[in-house]
This record gives C-alpha cells, sequence and structure tokens, in this order.
C-alpha cells in the first residue's frame, strides 16, 4: 500500500526540476515535505498527483503506475488539498466538501443521500459541522483550509497531498490544522504535507524528505534525519535544533537560527 | 432553502404574467381572459368560441414572436451563466468566443450576396459556430499553461478579425438596400420569427441546453482551480469543451434567429446569482426563467410603447439597467 516515485524526473517540457528522485507514502503515515522555495516542492507534488507528466522515472500508486488509472479511479485513492485560496463564487463548505464525491458519481449525476451523508461527516470530524452552511468566503483562512481537508476526507482516498496547508494562517490556526493532519494518519491515511516549518515537522512528521535545488539532500526518520546540521545546510543558514522540556514533562524539538558568522 | 423556493416561485409567475401580458398588448388588445381561451383550445381542441380573426392573431401572429422572445432569452441568458462558471468571471457574456461576431459575418456575407433568408439564418448559424471552432482550435494548438487566457484572449482577436470582416462587408454593400439590412439585422428582431424558423432553432436551442442542465453540478466544478477540479476526478478539458459547445450551439441558434442582442447573456445570470447564491443547478434555472421573461417583456414593450418598433438590441440595455441597478441596491447594499 504505498505512493512511490522511482528514478523520477520531474519538471517541465525544456525545463528538468528534479531528477532521480526516490520517494514513497505509506498509508498510515505523515510524511512532511521540506525545502527552501524554488527547490522544486510545488512541482514533485503536481507531478506525484498526476497533475503534471513526468519527464522520466515511474510514478506508483499501490503498484500500478500512476497513468494506468483512470481520472475518476485515481482521484479516489489520491486526493490534493491545496492552499485555501478564494474563488470568486462562494459556495458553503458543504457545497465545497460535497465536490469531493466527484469522482464517485456519474458525469451527470449530482450528489446523492450518501454522498451528503459522507461530506457532513467529514464535516463533523474536522469540527466545523455548524459552520456547514456559511459560504467559504465568510469563514475564516483556518476554516478554509479544515474545509479543504474535509473535501479530501470526502473522496476517501488513502493518500492526500497537502501544499503548505498552513501558509497564511496565525499562529494558532496553524497547531489546530497541524493537529487534524495528525489525525488523518490514526484513521490509515497517509499524508504528504509540503511546509516551510521544521518544527511542524518535528510535531507530526514520521519521516521527512529534504529538497534542495530538486533533489533529495535526505530523507528518513524525522528525529535522526532534522539535525542542525542538515537543515543548515537545507536552508544555507545556519540553524540550531534544540530539545525543550515541556511543562508535562515531554521533550519537543525547537529549531532556532543563529545569526551568520 | 425558504428563499430560493420563493426566487423560483416569483420568477416563475412574473414568466407566466408576462407571456399573458405580451399576449393581450398591441395594435389590437386581447383580453387576458380571451388569450387563455384560445390558447386552452389549440392545446387541447375544441371550439374557443373567439372570433376566428382574433384566434388567428393569438396563434398565428403573436405566439411565433413570444415563442422566439422566450427562446432567445432562456438561450442566452444559458450560455452566459455557463461561459460565466467556464471563465470563473462573472463579466463573461455569451460572445467572449467570437460566436456573435462570427454569427454577424455570417449573416452579412449572406445579405451582401443577396441570398434568400433561410440562408441569412444558415450563414449566421454557420459563421458563428466556425468563430469558436476557430478559437478552439488555436487554443489546443498552443496547448498553453493558462488554458483560460489562451481561450479569452484568441477569442477577443478572432472576434475582432470577424468584426473587421463585417466592417469590410458593410464598406463593400450597395449602401441603400444592403447596408441597412445589415444595420437592420445586427440590431435584431422577433417580428421576422416564422414558425419555421422556430421548428429549426427551438430544437438546436434545446439540444444546447439539455447537456448543460444534466452536467449543472459539474459545471460548479469549473470554478475551482485547474488542478483542485482534476485531482477531484474531473476531466477538465473535456468538460469545458462539452459546455463550449453546448453554449455555442445555444448562442448562434439565438444570434440567427434574432440577431445580436447583447445584454441578457451578461446581466441575467448575475443577477440570477444574486438571487441564489453561485450554484450551477440554481443559477442555470433561474437564469432560463429570468432570461426569457426578460427579453419577452423587453420585446413586448419594444412592440407596443411608440409608433415603429425599437430594436431589441437596444432596448434591452435601455430596460435592463436600471433593473440591474435595483436588485444590486437591493441585494448589495447594507
Amino acid at each position: 500500500m504505498t505512493l512511490a516515485a522511482r528514478a523520477l524526473d520531474f519538471g517541465f517540457r525544456g525545463h528538468t526540476v528534479g531528477r532521480a528522485l526516490d520517494c514513497a507514502l505509506e498509508a498510515g503515515e505523515v510524511v512532511c515535505l521540506l525545502g527552501p522555495n524554488g527547490s522544486g516542492k510545488s512541482t514533485l507534488m503536481r507531478t506525484l498527483l498526476g497533475l503534471q507528466p513526468r519527464l522520466a522515472g515511474a510514478v506508483t500508486l499501490e503498484g500500478r503506475g500512476l497513468d494506468q488509472w483512470g481520472t475518476a479511479e485515481r482521484a479516489r485513492r489520491l486526493a490534493y488539498v491545496p492552499q485555501a485560496a478564494d474563488s470568486y463564487f462562494d459556495f458553503s463548505l458543504r457545497e465545497t466538501v460535497e465536490m469531493g464525491r466527484t469522482a464517485h458519481r456519474g458525469v451527470f449525476a449530482s450528489p446523492g443521500r450518501r454522498d451528503r451523508e459522507i461530506a457532513a461527516n467529514a464535516l463533523e470530524r474536522l469540527g466545523i459541522a455548524g459552520l456547514a452552511d456559511r459560504p467559504i468566503h465568510a469563514v475564516s483562512g483556518s476554516k478554509r483550509q479544515l474545509t479543504l481537508i474535509a473535501r479530501a476526507l470526502a473522496t476517501e482516498a488513502r493518500y492526500l497531498m497537502m501544499n503548505e496547508p498552513t501558509a497564511n494562517l496565525n499562529y494558532g490556526n496553524q497547531s489546530r490544522v497541524l493537529d487534524e493532519v495528525a489525525r488523518l494518519k490514526a484513521a490509515g491515511i497517509g499524508v504528504l504535507v509540503s511546509t516551510h516549518h521544521p518544527e511542524h515537522a518535528f510535531r507530526i512528521a514520521d519521516r521527512v524528505l529534504l529538497l534542495a535545488a530538486g533533489s533529495l539532500r535526505a530523507q528518513g526518520p524525522t528525529l535522526e534525519t532534522l539535525t542542525s546540521q542538515a537543515l543548515s545546510a537545507l536552508y544555507g543558514r545556519p540553524i540550531e535544533v534544540a530539545s525543550v522540556r515541556l511543562a508535562d514533562g515531554s521533550v519537543q524539538r525547537v529549531c532556532v537560527p543563529s545569526p551568520a558568522g | 432553502m425558504k428563499r430560493t423556493a420563493l426566487v423560483a416561485g416569483t420568477a416563475v409567475a412574473a414568466l407566466a404574467a408576462t407571456v399573458l401580458w405580451s399576449f393581450s398588448v398591441g395594435r389590437f388588445p386581447v383580453s387576458p381572459a380571451d388569450v387563455l381561451r384560445a390558447l386552452l383550445a389549440s392545446v387541447g381542441g375544441g371550439e374557443s368560441g373567439l372570433a376566428p380573426n382574433v384566434e388567428a392573431l393569438v396563434l398565428q401572429v403573436r405566439a411565433p414572436r413570444l415563442v422566439a422572445a422566450l427562446a432567445v432569452g432562456a438561450a442566452l441568458a444559458a450560455a452566459g451563466a455557463a461561459y460565466q462558471n467556464l471563465f470563473k468571471n462573472p463579466l463573461v457574456s455569451p460572445d467572449i468566443l467570437g460566436v456573435s461576431a462570427g454569427c454577424a459575418l455570417g449573416a452579412g456575407l449572406a445579405i451582401l450576396f443577396a441570398l434568400p433568408i433561410v440562408a441569412v439564418q444558415g450563414l449566421a448559424f454557420a459563421g458563428g459556430l466556425a468563430a469558436v471552432a476557430l478559437v478552439v482550435a488555436v487554443g489546443a494548438w498552443v496547448r498553453g499553461r493558462d488554458p483560460i487566457l489562451t481561450l479569452i484572449l484568441t477569442g477577443v482577436v478572432v472576434g475582432s478579425l470577424f468584426g473587421a470582416g463585417i466592417a469590410l462587408v458593410k464598406y463593400v454593400a450597395d449602401p441603400y438596400n444592403q447596408l441597412p439590412a445589415i444595420t437592420f439585422w445586427l440590431l435584431g428582431s422577433f417580428g421576422g420569427a416564422l414558425p419555421g424558423d422556430l421548428a429549426v432553432a427551438v430544437p438546436v436551442i434545446l439540444a444546447g441546453l439539455v447537456p448543460l442542465v444534466l452536467l449543472r453540478w459539474r459545471i460548479d466544478l469549473l470554478a475551482l482551480s485547474e488542478d483542485e477540479a482534476r485531482s477531484l476526478g474531473l476531466d477538465v478539458s473535456k468538460l469545458r469543451l462539452g459546455v463550449i459547445v453546448c453554449a455555442t450551439l445555444v448562442t448562434a441558434a439565438a444570434v440567427a434567429l434574432a440577431g445580436v442582442i447583447g445584454w441578457v447573456g451578461l446581466v441575467i445570470p448575475h443577477a440570477a446569482r444574486l438571487l441564489v447564491g453561485a450554484r450551477f443547478a440554481r443559477v442555470l434555472p433561474l437564469s432560463l426563467v429570468l432570461g426569457a421573461a426578460f427579453m419577452l417583456a423587453v420585446d413586448t414593450l419594444c412592440r407596443t410603447v411608440a409608433a415603429t418598433e425599437i430594436p431589441p438590441g437596444v432596448a434591452t440595455a435601455f430596460v435592463g439597467t436600471p433593473v440591474f441597478i435595483v436588485l444590486l441596491a437591493a441585494t448589495f447594499r447594507r
């Protein structure tokens, strides 16, 4: 049960962004994708979603090539959670989440009773059922992001790709969204999250992928891989990873950028 | 939900009232009761008990014109609603891909070569389809990173190319007969609609509308970014092409029947959205009803307020702008 890339070259026609990449996402784990701007995180994610043709190598979903799946079949297994953006047309939260049922319905069909139930459950799971009939415009950025996660849940996919789900959110709401991501794992869903915050990886990720200039600098279990050395090299600035003992006795890692030389 | 039902009920009632009003007013007024009698007799068979000339006026003179106005209004509003979702832009009208310019050039050429009226309509329809086919073909050939922007830009360019064609046709046309004929055709009219024209145009319009109605839920997904829609399992390019084909059929048939009538396709869907929200499943039916009622009301005014008829292409804007401003103020003002 994996989404896997082998010897993957990705990018655009005439402009290769990343080369010879090997990585995998298992159901029931959270993997964080870290890397500076322009390192190819989004392009890699789009390629793994099949939104962009790969240049070479293979991407397989549950052992079968990504292109071998039909559009709808694939969408029932692999879902995408974009950054919450404005849409001109103002759908309610419920309507937005029901859109997650697209791949389960025929071309001329509208959501049925079961689809509406599944959407309602997804809203419930993310704690936004009370806002279901509000227009998505009228709710805060974090609620909008939770709505998009609920939509991905409504697809009943096993693998989720999240593109910087905490960007543009205030500190408290970032934490809220991270909790929900961690909860997805418990439901047996594999989540690949791209983020600019190594501390988010410490908090939720089983494994990390460190991407710089289109190639994987390192990948592996979070605590072993995200060292001061690795982070400093990745971002080109001295960064120190420290352990902090919290009031409840648990130990949490934090990152502190230190002033350059 | 309650509000939607109320809006829908009011719109349908307004449409019915407009139909009855339009049948009864004119140079020879007929009472609404007599109109109903004539209509019931023609549908259910039997005697209406009306004078034959009154019955003929209702069924043979007014009915075709009414049907034409209803069909064109519904068609343009539906096409506009579909395009506004497709292009994620509420300022888009049905002729964004050059369909009206194509129709106008086709009709202009037919008039220039003194072809019969059937050929004017046929060439207008063909011209509209040709313009959009050219836009879609160029869009497919370019395969840009932003297909929507490619379509819009190509639509503008092809539209202005066909516009230049119309200008050339007007320039070489005989200024005493053909030029006025072209100008009047472009201004639009429902007066010339014959039952035979309707027998062609109405089925074409329905052929375009039925798939739009069936696709109503999926069309909402076009409002999402392309990545989102595709990852949800939607074949975006196929759906987009389907919507373009349907909206083009509908618009070309409407323009071929009644000339270039602006405004309806731009503002009626917008009005519908103000009233019932963004969902296409609600916007489309309401646009159909409001578009039909509005077009019929405008055409009825066109043939009754002045001694000479006012072209509906002109009157839509005169009547519609204040209506829209009132609606905007009623829904947006705090």
